[in-house]
């Protein structure tokens, strides 16, 4: 029998791993042929992309970005010797050249397009503290809180002191908060507060503003809300929808799963109405019947009704979506939280729903991108978005039968809104990943 | 299980029983829905006391020091818990909450917040402690539980032991006069039992008011001064733990401990 003992003299040197496993030779061999199905499923695959992109790329790449009209595009493509089976075929990107502007802002009058310009800049600084807490300056926060006044103000335009004297309620009303409730408690506070601030925007807010702007004349011109169009439109739909549906949906999960019976019946026949009728019912209540309900001679603009409905509807999913949050939440939080001493409204700030809205960040944002596709839907209430200007573009004669080159570009517009939404996601479940 | 929950000497110099009262429960019943609970629970808990619960799975224990901190609520008779009466007032329970240090069996740490934010929240928001102070607080109890060096990681991270040293650090950190522990080593592995256990000999050291429940009887013959064993939802038997475990008077209690000592 040999010897079993063994006893190491020299230690091995770390080696290079061999080069099928590294570099490009690696990659590919791990993950495009590791084994003959899988190489058979990545030849038909890339046999798959050829055939569809030997299809598309002729057509997309096609010399008619200067045509006029239909007409000119067929003869450019046929002046190339670009001509299929049906005659000239490939795109004909006049239309987008002649229309993009419409496309973005619709008839907002052109000497004011830097207003909603600035205002989506504006948009991305105020979000950026949000968004991303740790790269951005706290401070950048205050702006935030600003931004909401600012925004309808540069879209819409008038008086300085609309947007003033709307932020002036909430100032007026955390005041009274605050006074009430170091004398008598944190409840009457909210509730004299609301009141005050809710007694000022009724009563006092239009016959001060109007003084004001008589007295001193500041402001911008205001633009109709019949011309706003086009990507401007969606985007403001559904920036302020997805802005307010948030905030709405945690007050209805955390209503639906309150022990207060007629809190929690109100949410439950909200959240299950809501959810029960399509969203373009509720844009027809928006658009026509709302009038009826309306005092005789109030003017309600037709997109903050839409807002409204839309904002309404989402937040129903949003509940939804947050209640799984909640309901995944092990009991044990709560009563960790509860064991400190925590109040109600702190443990739910601090401790529950963080993480509730972790857990439903996919949700969340499924919801958000399809409230975003939803605002298409204003088109048929006769709001030029996109998709209502389309068709107004399909029906001049020069663009007559134009089909895939609108759809295909609007298509994309959405696209890359949604695609930053669902990256944004990512990044985020990434960045709150603590090891569990 | 071992026999022992230390090998070391317990430094008793601290360890008195005043005669000021902690706890007092008088005539408590609960139920959860028809199912009677707890049954007529009579108990008085002095300052300093170290207070082992011990019964069978399902006997109520869990359930009495719930009802301490309002965790549950009960349906007949008075809890009076550091000279507030438990009732349905929201500020006499948040107080109490706030007195009242409570160790879980499964931790219930905050997994989103570091091991830092865990301890320093509650001071933060409930007492209104600065954060700079909180968090000098909050170290200082981190060491006591030894492992200060762990305090910017997050409670996934860390094992089953440290974060029930954690978690007592977090209730800790509140400085309460009172603590109860929930078979805080029940879902722990062997070596980290022990470490847990050290924690909660050297509070018993300092003179803190304790209520466990837990199945270990090292613990309770080397720490306890008082070791009270529950069935069906009552007290049945109470002792000191020499007599407890030598001289059991009821039949349950004999099978318990027979079962649970396994001879
Ligand atoms: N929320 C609840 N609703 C209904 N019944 C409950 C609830 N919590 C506990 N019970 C029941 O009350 C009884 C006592 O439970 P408790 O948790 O206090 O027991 P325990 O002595 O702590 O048991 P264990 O050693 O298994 O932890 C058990 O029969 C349990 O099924
Ligand atoms: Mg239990």
């Amino acid at each position: 029998m040999s010897n079993l003992s063994f006893v190491r003299t020299e230690m091995l040197p770390e080696r290079e791993p061999p080069l099928t496993e590294v570099g490009v030779i690696g990659w590919m061999r791990e993950n495009l042929f590791s084994g003959w199905f899988n190489s058979i499923l990545t030849v038909l695959s890339v046999l798959f992309i050829y055939y569809v992109l030997s299809g598309i790329l002729p057509w997309l790449i096609s010399p008619t970005w200067n045509a006029g009209s239909l007409r000119e595009c067929r003869e450019i493509l046929v002046a190339v010797g670009s001509v299929g089976e049906h005659g000239a075929s490939g795109a004909c990107w006049g239309v987008i050249r002649e229309r993009w502007i419409q496309l973005f802002f619709g008839f907002y009058p052109s000497q004011f397009y830097w207003r909603p310009i600035m205002a989506f800049v504006l948009l991305a600084v105020a979000l950026a503290p949000v968004l991303f807490a740790d790269k951005v300056p706290t401070r950048l926060l205050y702006f935030s809180a600003v931004y909401p006044f600012l925004f309808p103000w540069l879209l819409w335009g008038g008086s300085i002191w609309g947007p003033l004297g709307a932020a002036a309620g909430f100032v007026i009303g955390y005041f009274v908060y605050k006074s009430v409730e170091v004398r008598v408690n944190s409840l009457a506070g909210i509730i004299a507060g609301a009141v005050t601030a809710l007694i000022w925007w009724l009563v006092l807010f239009s016959p001060i503003t109007s003084w004001l702007a008589n007295l001193i004349p500041l402001g911008l011109e205001g633009v109709r809300s019949r011309d706003f169009g086009g990507m401007m439109l969606s985007l403001t739909i559904g920036v302020v929808a997805i802005g307010m549906s948030l905030p709405l949906g945690i007050v209805l999960a955390l209503g639906r799963k309150s022990d207060l019976l007629i809190v929690k019946s109100l949410c439950v026949g909200f959240i299950e109405f809501i959810r029960g009728v399509p969203l373009i019912t509720l844009l027809f209540v928006a658009s026509t019947l709302l009038n009826i309900f309306m005092p005789p001679g109030t003017n309600f603009d037709i997109i903050l009704r839409v807002i409204i409905m839309a904002t309404l509807f989402a937040s129903a999913y949003m509940a939804e979506v947050i209640r799984g949050g909640l309901a995944a939440l092990p009991k044990g939080q709560y009563e960790g939280a509860d064991s400190l001493g925590l109040n109600y409204w702190q443990a739910q700030r601090l401790i529950i729903m963080p993480q509730a809205l972790k857990i439903s960040i996919p949700g969340i944002v499924s919801t958000f991108i399809g409230l975003f596709k939803d605002t298409t839907l204003v088109s048929i209430i006769g709001l030029l978005d996109p998709l209502g200007l389309s068709n107004a573009i399909r029906a001049d004669s020069n663009w007559n039968g134009i089909v895939w080159e609108l759809y295909g570009f609007i298509a994309l517009m959405f696209f890359v809104f949604c695609f930053g939404m669902s990256r944004y996601s990512m990044y985020l479940e990434r960045k709150l990943q603590t090891g569990h | 299980m071992s026999d022992l929950a230390t090998e070391r000497e317990i430094d008793r110099s601290k360890m008195q029983v005043s005669d000021e009262i902690a706890i007092e429960i008088s005539n408590m019943n609960k139920w959860f829905g028809a199912f009677h609970v707890l049954r007529d629970i009579d108990l008085t808990v002095y300052n300093g006391e170290r207070i082992v619960i011990a019964g069978p799975s399902g006997s109520g224990k869990s359930t009495l020091i719930r009802c301490l901190n309002a965790l549950e609520e009960h349906q007949q008779g008075r809890i009076v818990v550091d000279g507030t009466v438990l009732s349905n007032d929201l500020k006499n329970i948040d107080k109490i909450r706030s007195e009242v240090g409570m160790v879980f069996q499964h931790f219930n740490l905050f997994p989103h917040l570091t091991i830092l934010e865990n301890c320093t929240l509650a001071p933060i928001w409930v007492r209104k402690t600065p954060k700079r102070e909180a968090e000098e607080i909050a170290m200082h109890f981190l060491e006591k539980v030894k492992i200060p060096e762990q305090a910017d990681k997050y409670p996934g991270q860390l094992s089953g032991g440290q974060q029930q040293r954690v978690a007592i650090a977090r209730s800790l950190c509140m400085k309460p006069r009172i603590m109860l522990f929930d078979e805080p080593t029940s879902a722990l592995d062997p070596e980290m039992i022990k470490e847990v256990l050290d924690t909660m000999i050297e509070l018993a050291e300092e003179g803190m008011t304790m209520l466990c429940v837990t199945h270990e009887m090292g613990f309770a013959r080397q720490v306890a001064n008082r070791v009270i064993f529950m069935d069906q939802g009552q007290i049945v038997e109470q002792n000191e733990p020499e007599e407890f475990f030598n001289n059991p008077r009821s039949e349950r209690t004999k099978l318990f401990l027979s079962q649970i000592l396994g001879h």
